[in-house]
């Protein structure tokens, strides 16, 4: 390989150039995808129908889009504030399970009981258990200089686990013929259908709140202006006064919090009962979100949308054609990558040059 | 005391994957390169190696072939890195999920599958010693293998010129490249060093510890060779000593659940990942850092005319 290509700085970034970068990335990633499905003796026009139109016309589908882009919202939304911030909480799939384990164990206490202040309990219980999940990280760097990235990414393995021991012990449904899953969730602790025989339920509009609350954040608010300069500017933004150590703690408890209430509304809304793999890694995914939105919440927002229409769009897949999940999965990393190298060329212009630099 | 000779011997097993992949993402990050991928490259060099094997019936072969998969989702990073300039965090992540999915599709056709031992290397004389014999001596050619790798490891950054310069690159890449160092070559040779070992250790997971492929099989293996590179404090002896305390605890905790101690299954599935973060925390109150992560570690590297 020769290093006779360099980058120089763009002096300024266009609007446009800004928003077509994301667009370009996923078009890139896209035609890769294709060729692989090619390549895997497929036909890539049936697979692009498969994963990308007909989620979008079948009504049906579309609910379904909507249903599965709002734990990705939430979640994407909170890591935004962190790697805005320059840390890396990657451990978000952790929150999330432990949001579901929180406002389930609260569905499983008030089993048999009903009355309107179960779901926001149940909220309560499942925003605190991923805040004090993902304070550990931030506690563990704050007060002992520990690579927050790591931590993070072992409490997810730590959380599986937890999981898997309560619904096979303490938690298991008594009735459930053996199998690994808590009781059923009563109607009451349910989020039920905003509309006669839909499905999509409440927790859309909370990560719909979710993502002007953010943009009003960043936009105007003290705070968000400290998280960015925190991360831009590390220097300059201790000078300024704002205590990086409290940076660090508060963006971990809104990421946390927010994947806590993704996870306990992905188990009330879509589950209706604790059991393993409920995670289904869209605490992962939600990352590829963040940066596919370009790290801001209207951005996260749309990028939702369009990971949730693959997401379904590979359900189909899997039956329909014959893909294994394992394809999209290659997919989301390959899409990530798309969008860093597509960043990374809005920021400089490739030059040859002649001599090795 | 019959036991003693075997139990050892499965530690060094469970401690090999480790310590190979850790020493390759130390090579790197001595470099100046964090590279996050190391649970991806593994996990492709698991199914990689594991359908080589089976496809050419060899394991040497199947070995080889996995060491080569990681390098070449190594040099995926590379590019990113070290032509893109991205931020190497978020590409190791990437780097990550896109080798569990690839790995994923290579394995397809080969879950279950079982495969045969590599018939163990006996070194003469040597292995005839009572318990460490059977221990030390008596092992798979990979075994002996990560031993040469410790050392060519230590000597190559220690008492070579190149090690020398990678080290000088990693310590500060704008210093190196004002000396007219060649930054983006070295740390090239460093990154693609460390995706052959990665592979290498995944492929020793697939067909020597296991011996058969399953999904996800890496566990965190990945991220806790990381974790190792952090714990070693650029000492490759702490690395080695952190990766086979590491295989104690792993047999350990597989003792404990056939035991049946009273512990759920669980708490002691997740003591490994618990020792991790245990392990991070001790070397930050003892204050025995080392020599920490080289200076320039994770910073995007965009030299100026």
């Amino acid at each position: 390989m020769s290093f006779n290509l360099a980058l120089v700085p763009r002096r300024e970034v266009s609007l446009l150039r800004q928003v077509l970068t994301p667009v370009l990335a996923l078009v890139v990633a896209l035609l890769i995808g294709g060729l692989i499905v090619w390549m895997m003796g497929r036909s890539p026009a049936k697979a692009f129908d498969v994963f990308l139109r007909e989620p979008l016309t079948d009504p049906w589908a579309l609910q379904e889009v909507l249903l599965k882009s709002t734990p990705l919202m939430l979640i994407s939304i909170g890591l935004i504030f962190c790697f805005r911030a320059n840390r890396w909480n990657i451990g978000a799939e952790g929150q999330f399970l432990l949001g579901g384990m929180f406002g389930g164990g609260v569905a499983i206490a008030t089993h048999g009981l009903s009355g309107p202040w179960i779901l926001p309990l149940m909220m309560l219980a499942g925003a605190l258990g991923g805040m004090l999940y993902a304070a550990i990280p931030a506690a563990l760097r704050n007060r002992f200089g520990i690579s927050e990235i790591l931590t993070s990414l072992m409490l997810v393995y730590v959380a599986e686990l937890l999981l898997d021991y309560l619904v096979r012990g303490p938690w298991r449904d008594p009735k459930g013929f053996n199998f690994p899953q808590s009781v059923p969730f009563t109607d009451a602790a349910q989020l039920q259908p905003l509309f006669e025989g839909g499905r999509l339920h409440a927790g859309f509009v909370l990560a719909l709140l979710a993502v002007l609350v953010a943009i009003l954040v960043f936009r105007r608010s003290l705070f968000g202006f400290a998280v960015k300069a925190s991360g831009e500017a590390p220097r300059a933004a201790n000078f300024a006064g704002f205590n990086e150590k409290r940076i660090t703690l508060v963006v971990f408890l809104i990421s946390g919090g927010l994947a806590g209430l993704a996870g306990m509304i992905e188990v009330s809304g879509q589950v209706g009962q604790l059991r393993p793999g409920f995670g289904q890694g869209l605490g992962f995914t939600a990352i590829i979100v963040a940066f596919l939105g370009r790290l801001s919440p209207v951005g996260a927002m749309l990028s939702s949308f369009v990971i949730a229409v693959l997401l379904i769009g590979a359900e189909s897949a899997q039956v329909s054609l014959k893909l294994p999940f394992d394809l999209t999965r290659f997919f989301m990393g390959l899409l990530l990558i798309a969008v860093l190298a597509g960043e990374s060329l809005n920021r400089y212009r490739l030059e040859f040059r002649k001599e090795t630099a | 005391m019959e036991m003693l000779p075997f139990i050892l011997a499965t530690v060094f097993t469970a401690a090999t994957p480790l310590l190979i992949a850790a020493l390759g993402e130390h090579v790197t990050e001595r470099a100046g390169v964090l590279n996050l991928g190391v649970e991806g490259m593994m996990i492709v060099g698991a199914a990689t190696g594991f359908a080589a094997a089976v496809l050419t019936d060899s394991s040497v072969f199947g070995i080889l072939a996995g060491a080569l998969a990681g390098m070449a989702l190594s040099a995926v990073f590379a590019l990113m890195v070290l032509v893109f300039a991205t931020n190497q965090v978020a590409t190791g992540l990437a780097l990550t999920i896109m080798g569990l999915g690839l790995a994923g599709l290579i394995g397809q056709g080969f879950v279950g599958q079982p495969r045969a031992a590599i018939p163990p290397v006996k070194i003469p004389l040597l292995s005839e010693i009572p318990v460490l014999g059977k221990a030390i001596f008596t092992g798979d050619f990979v075994f002996f293998l990560s031993l040469a790798l410790i050392a060519f490891v230590a000597w190559g950054l220690n008492r070579t010129r190149f090690g020398l310069l990678l080290r000088a690159v990693g310590e500060s890449h704008g210093s190196a490249h004002a000396l007219g160092l060649p930054v983006k070559r070295i740390r090239l040779v460093a990154i693609l060093f460390g995706g052959l070992l990665a592979g290498l250790a995944g492929a020793y997971l697939s067909l020597i510890y296991t011996r058969f492929w399953s999904p996800g099989m890496s566990a965190g293996r990945g991220w806790i060779a990381l974790a190792l590179v952090v714990f070693a404090g650029g000492h490759v002896w702490r690395l080695v000593l952190g990766a086979y305390l590491f295989g104690g605890i792993t047999v350990a905790q597989l003792h404990a659940q056939a035991g049946a101690i009273g512990l759920p299954s669980q708490f002691l599935s997740a003591l490994p990942y618990l020792m991790t973060i245990a392990a991070l925390l001790f070397l930050s109150i003892s204050g025995r850092k080392g020599a920490g992560a080289a200076g320039s570690l994770g910073q995007p590297f965009v030299p100026e005319r």
